[in-house]
């Protein structure tokens, strides 16, 4: 459905400052390196990262605000971008020619309109050619407003909406040309935190109902994690891992995307043998047993990352049994309501561990501590 | 009805894409359109301006520097020019920040008279203003003087000195100083005299040590912008200096002019003189005004302090409000009114009182003159403001959002008139069509060239201060809804400009309705403004019939204001 192909996009020096990844030396500066991807029809594709990734850059490129160095944006097979290709013509469309939909951070509901001509408004300026009459102008932004329970507040100005109202009005303006992409730029960050965890849930009901293709762009990791059919992270102007949220999660292929998404235990060590998936590494603390898809020989130096919720942390040993049973002292606990944090010694380490309210030990106490195999990580050192 | 799904498009519509490609959009005629016309009405005036001072009709030529500046009383032009410049800038500060620091931070009485009295002396015309001073202190008629002769004898004030033309031109500025200083006070942050404050300073520790340093450069940039608006005063200088053979720069052309046959290439050299002066006054503020934002506590964000009690001193700093008032706005308009209804100019007495007849507007009706002059000046004002701010919206749209290359050079033509003084200007757009085959000198559309130039940097600052506070996201959400440069210009940033632009446009009016320094070089007979038929009166000594002119001009600025700001509420009301 869109294709985006070894998108290149620099700033001049002149825009160092609000964008920090490494200049080049020609006081250039990368903002998206080289990204390429596929979104498949009616997915929802997160592109992930901290501020300055280059993900908003990648959208507004999508989108039509910014021109491109290189590569090729394509949705539905229609060329909305190519250039920096030799002997191909470059093309790009105009983001007004390009009728997509978008859902701008901040909203960008016009001010000086009603509900009801902000959502007219993409009709309203096609060209006359293509532009529906009145009657049907009306039924049309009528329907999407129902669609987001905002038919009521039609004649209502626009700026007198709360702020979850106005984000569906934002939707509503994006969807009512029926475009074949939705293009998203943070569209929660501007809500407080309990009406941006219901209105997560009613964008991923509303997206997977209506089967729309989506590109959301956030930095905010538990909303790409709920969201998202399949999960860009990006760094520098670069994807450094795609895939679906699980795999993400459970596999990340480095040190950065383990850290950004979740938190996790780093711990530092070296392979010394390896069966089919089954590693063996040695740390300074003990040996680990994990399963992993990376392939590093023995002899490598890899970091292992765990999970604190992989953690069990219990008063009784169960050596023998499983493996990766490691022993250490409580050094704080935290009790967050849904679940019990633990800080454990082990030798020069400490642990973070997460586990179910009811087991909670007392600082000072010897424990044992118990890794499953399967949700422990391998990533390279950096 | 959906179009399906756009997917490649149609062979047809692209054989007719690649005529239209040839086409130029109403985007680029619209934009090179008016930064063309920017940088023309910027630079023509300075290139003709130089070119006519250094080449005469036998090629190039220093005669002019040597005519103007040759004079043994040179010495005495450039004294009396900073004397004076300086001596008002710093009236006017000293007085303006006294009363917005009083109006912000105090709990000074009268609050409400502050706002008349920063909003009307930026009505009165300054021709009028002067010509009331005239009439208040003049040492011959001045009616304080009459007052006062009892007690010290004759002639106590007398404005026909530089003391007096920096008294009459500090006044007229202090508002805007007051306007400026008020801004300042309010965007700095309380906490940061609180903290003084609560340290243990005492009330004038904290206003010399925290209060002037943080807003120094709010201070030096309005004392530079004041000097340099004094240099080119026009009416102050040639209706009080001209009396007693006090000359400064624009008199001084003015003066050179005047003579039979003028000397256009001195006056040409006094102009660039007096245009480097100014340019270097500019300059110097605005490198003041862009390290100023180093400071980041004066921010932009509105902050309502806790007013400081003045306990006793509370009385005296309310007479003290109330007699700069009575100074700035009442005495002028009220001597101005007195002399409208007498048949010759006296002082106040009952026979004065008994006198008094509405004979000199009856004069004014049949005065075909005064009609012509009204109508041209209202007719300059609102083309000059529809113009100058209908250009300067679409070239704020080319500075702030638009990622033409060279878009800086746009914002920067827009300032250039700036510096240059109305009577150099009008000197300059002389020089243009005295030699222009478009038959345009001794038209009407010669002043509103002028008028377009003079008010453009205004218009620009009113322009790119809205577009700023428009959200790119506003713009770019209609592009993206597939609106075109003009629909989203037309669309959206309008009305969410339209307060900027009318509050704009209503300053323009008011300037333009009352310029006088440029119009004095550019006017030609059938084509006078109001401002030059009074000039004109008061060198014919019809001080009554003027007077009855200056009301009716007043009147009419006032009712223009008020209509605007009524326009104004009501496009203000749709936005909340």
């Amino acid at each position: 459905m869109l294709r985006v192909d070894n998108l290149v996009k620099t700033f001049d020096g002149e825009r160092r400052r609000r964008r920090s990844p490494g200049a080049e030396a020609d006081g250039r500066v990368f903002a998206v390196n080289d990204v390429t991807f596929n979104v498949p029809e009616g997915a929802l594709f997160t592109l992930l990262g901290p501020s300055g990734c280059g993900k908003t850059t990648t959208l507004r490129s999508i989108a039509g605000l910014e021109r491109p160095d290189s590569g090729t944006i394509e949705v539905g097979g229609r060329v909305l971008f190519t250039g920096g290709l030799p002997g191909k013509k470059t093309v790009n469309v105009p983001a007004n020619e390009r009728g997509l939909g978008m859902v701008f951070q901040s909203y960008a509901i016009w001010p000086h309109m009603s509900v009801f001509d902000n959502v007219a408004f993409p009709l309203q300026v096609r060209k006359r050619a293509q532009r529906p009459g009145r009657m049907e102008i009306s039924e049309r932004v009528l329907r999407v407003l129902e669609t987001m329970e905002l038919a009521d507040l039609a004649d209502r100005l626009a700026t007198k909406l709360s702020g979850g109202q106005q984000q569906r009005l934002a939707l509503a303006r994006a969807l009512v040309i029926e475009p074949p992409l939705l293009l998203l730029d943070e569209p929660l960050s501007n809500l407080d935190a309990k009406l941006r965890e219901s209105l997560r849930y009613e964008l991923k009901r509303l997206q997977r109902e209506l089967g729309i293709t989506s590109v959301y762009v956030t930095h905010d990791q538990v909303e790409a994690l709920v969201l998202s059919t399949s999960i860009a992270v990006m760094k520098g102007g670069n994807v450094i891992q795609l895939g679906r949220p699980r795999e993400i999660y459970e596999n990340p292929n480095s040190r950065f995307v383990a850290e950004f998404i979740g938190t996790s235990n780093f711990i530092v060590g070296t392979v010394v043998a390896k069966e089919n998936e089954r590693y063996v590494v040695d740390t300074a603390d003990g040996r680990l047993m994990l399963d992993s898809a990376a392939s590093m020989p023995a002899g490598t130096d890899v970091i292992v990352s765990i999970r604190p919720e992989a953690v069990e942390v219990s008063t009784t040993s169960r050596a023998g049994e499983v493996p990766n049973e490691w022993t250490g002292t409580v050094l704080t606990r935290a009790f967050l309501g849904d679940a019990v944090d633990h800080v454990v010694a082990v030798g020069k380490h400490e642990i973070r561990a997460r586990g179910n309210p009811s087991v909670s030990i007392e600082q000072g106490t010897g424990v044992y501590l118990r890794m499953d195999p399967s949700k422990l990580a391998l990533v390279p050192v950096d | 009805m959906t179009t399906a799904s756009p997917a490649v498009p149609a062979t047809g519509a692209t054989a007719t894409k690649r005529w239209r490609r040839w086409l130029p959009t109403p985007k680029l005629i619209i934009t090179v359109g008016v930064a063309g016309a920017i940088g023309y009405l910027a630079l023509v005036p300075l290139y003709y301006l130089i070119w006519g001072t250094f080449f005469d009709a036998k090629g190039f030529s220093l005669g002019g520097f040597g005519r103007a500046y040759g004079d043994e009383r040179v010495g005495e032009l450039i004294a009396n020019s900073l004397w004076f410049a300086i001596g008002a800038a710093a009236l006017s500060l000293v007085v303006g920040t006294a009363l917005a620091y009083l109006n912000v931070r105090t709990d000074v009485p009268f609050k409400a008279l502050f706002f008349a009295a920063s909003i009307i002396p930026l009505i009165i015309p300054g021709i009028l203003y002067t010509i009331a001073w005239i009439f208040l202190a003049s040492p011959e008629i001045g009616l304080i003087n009459k007052v006062l002769e009892p007690i010290f004898g004759p002639g106590l004030f007398d404005v026909f000195t530089v003391r007096g033309m920096i008294w009459v031109e500090g006044l007229h500025l202090s508002p805007i100083v007051f306007l400026l200083m008020v801004a300042t006070f309010r965007s700095m942050d309380p906490s940061l005299e609180e903290s003084a404050l609560m340290c243990g300073a005492s009330r004038w520790q904290v206003f010399r040590k925290i209060t002037v340093p943080l807003t120094r450069p709010a201070i030096v940039a309005a004392v530079l912008i004041m000097t340099v608006r004094s240099l080119e005063s026009f009416e102050v200088p040639a209706l009080l200096g001209l009396q007693n053979g006090i000359y400064v720069f624009t008199s001084r052309i003015y003066f050179v002019l005047r003579t039979y046959p003028p000397d256009l290439a001195a006056a040409g050299s006094l102009a660039s003189g007096l245009l480097v002066i100014a340019m270097v006054g500019v300059a110097i503020s605005n490198i003041v005004s862009r390290s100023g934002k180093s400071f980041q506590t004066v921010t932009g964000k509105g902050f309502r302090p806790r007013a400081m009690e003045l306990g006793r001193w509370r009385p005296v700093m309310g007479s003290a409000i109330v007699v700069y008032f009575f100074l700035t706005v009442v005495a002028p308009l009220l001597v101005l009114l007195y002399t409208s209804l007498l048949r010759f100019y006296q002082p106040p007495s009952v026979a004065a009182f008994k006198s008094m007849s509405l004979e000199n507007y009856r004069q004014l009706v049949h005065l075909s003159q005064a009609a012509t002059a009204l109508k041209n000046s209202l007719f300059l004002g609102v083309a000059t403001a529809t113009l100058v701010m209908a250009a300067m919206a679409i070239a704020a749209w080319i500075v702030v959002r638009s990622r033409i290359p060279g878009r800086q050079l746009v914002d920067q033509f827009a300032f250039v008139p700036l510096v240059i003084p109305g009577l150099v200007l009008g000197l300059a757009l002389s020089f243009v069509y005295l030699r222009s085959p478009v038959p345009i000198y001794g038209t009407i559309f010669i002043l509103l060239i002028a008028y377009c130039t003079r008010y453009m940097p205004y218009g620009m600052r009113y322009a790119v201060t809205s577009m700023h506070q428009i959200a790119s996201e506003l713009e770019e959400s209609a592009q993206v809804s597939g609106a075109s440069w003009w629909q989203t210009f037309r669309r959206v940033l309008l009305p969410l400009l339209a307060p900027g632009l009318l509050a704009g446009w209503i300053y323009i009016l008011v300037v333009s309705f009352r310029e006088l320094s440029s119009s004095i070089l550019l006017y030609s007979p059938g084509n006078e403004v109001l401002s030059i038929l009074i000039f004109e009166q008061y060198e014919n000594g019809q001080f009554t019939v003027l007077s009855a002119l200056g009301v009716v001009m007043v009147l009419t600025l006032v009712v223009l204001v008020t209509v605007g700001y009524k326009l104004g509420a009501k496009v203000g009301l749709r936005q909340d």
